[in-house]
């Protein structure tokens, strides 16, 4: 971590993920990493919006404020999504789908900021993916019951390994499709500032464009999207 | 001239040329993206008013089409930024 045997290693970029500091917890050496303090920045800047929202939906009478307009298209154009893509047997999604949007748009964003962007740690991808799969396959056992084992044999037995690895697979290539992108992107700009850091001035801006905000938003949208199709799939009519 | 290169040096350069050999993986996800927005733009000139659902159905598409590039990305970085092939010496 953080001083990986680089080929680059010599020059001064640098987008490898750093140790801050070491503790140990249970005889395991741990560590904090930038990845956390991305996060946690990302987090607590959601948490400010939310709040400052909270108080201020609290005391209108009347006319709603410019903040609350914004609020308000935003969760309805998250729920408009939820809602084209799973129907009304999504309902119950919208508060994760909304909140996994969120996080994962603005942590692809915080590379603007100059932050390390979160989800350029599989660390961060990895257990999103988890929570997709552990979905994914509750809904799979609640609507499919028994089938949803007999579904891995079909259409013959032999099939099984297959079908297994094919439901294994999803978290997998879940995450590493959102850390792939944001990595390159990463990378990218990282060659950039670092091989060419004495014209690199002003036009990087246009590549932020693309790595960042176009990159970014794209995958955040698949990233729910694909969310939203694997887990209405399993659900039964 | 070859007693010259020490076992770091060699599987170093090894490992470049596999970084570039992994990247040959982002050949096929660009031919299938292409041919994805191809038949997006076609779909959308036929019925124009079915653009937003074409676009969002083509950039699901194409980002699942992504994923074996990407995979081919994370053998290159691998093996330039975290190899496993050092720790074996």
């Amino acid at each position: 971590m953080g001083n990986g045997y680089g080929i680059l290693a010599a020059s001064d970029v640098d987008f490898m993920i750093h140790g801050l500091l070491k503790f140990r917890l249970f005889g395991q050496e741990l560590w904090l990493t930038t990845t956390h303090v991305s996060v946690l920045i990302v987090m607590t800047g959601l948490l400010i919006f939310a709040i400052v929202v909270r108080c201020k939906l609290k005391d209108t009478e009347g006319r709603p404020g410019a903040l609350q307009n914004i609020a308000e298209l935003i969760v309805e154009s998250l729920d408009n999504m939820v809602a084209g893509s799973m129907g009304t047997k999504g309902k119950k999604y919208r508060n994760y789908i909304g909140v996994l949007f969120l996080f994962i748009l603005f942590s692809n964003l915080s590379g603007l900021l100059g932050l390390r962007p979160p989800t350029a740690d599989f660390g961060v991808t990895f257990p999103l993916g988890l929570i997709t799969f552990g979905i994914i396959q509750y809904n799979n056992v609640k609507w499919n019951k028994f089938g949803a084992v007999k579904s891995l044999f079909e259409p013959i037995p032999l099939f099984f390994p297959i079908n297994l690895i094919g439901e294994l697979a999803v978290p997998f290539s879940l995450s590493l499709r959102l850390f792939g992108n944001i990595m390159s992107g990463t990378v990218m700009m990282a060659l950039i500032y670092g091989l060419l850091s004495k014209i690199a001035i002003g036009w990087p801006g246009f590549l932020h464009i693309y790595f960042d905000i176009f990159s970014g938003c794209i995958q955040t949208y698949v990233f729910c999207m694909l969310t939203m199709v694997f887990t209405v799939d399993k659900m039964g009519d | 001239m070859m007693s010259q290169i020490t076992n770091e040096g060699l599987i170093l350069a090894c490992s470049a040329i596999g970084a570039g050999l992994a990247m040959i993986a982002g050949i096929g996800p660009g031919i299938g993206q292409g041919i994805a927005a191809g038949h997006g733009a076609a779909a959308v000139g036929r019925n124009p008013g079915a653009k937003s659902d074409v676009t969002s159905t083509m950039l699901l598409g194409q980002a699942v089409a992504e994923t074996t590039g990407l995979y081919g990305l994370a053998v290159a970085m691998i093996l330039l930024f975290a190899n496993p092939l050092l720790g074996k010496l």
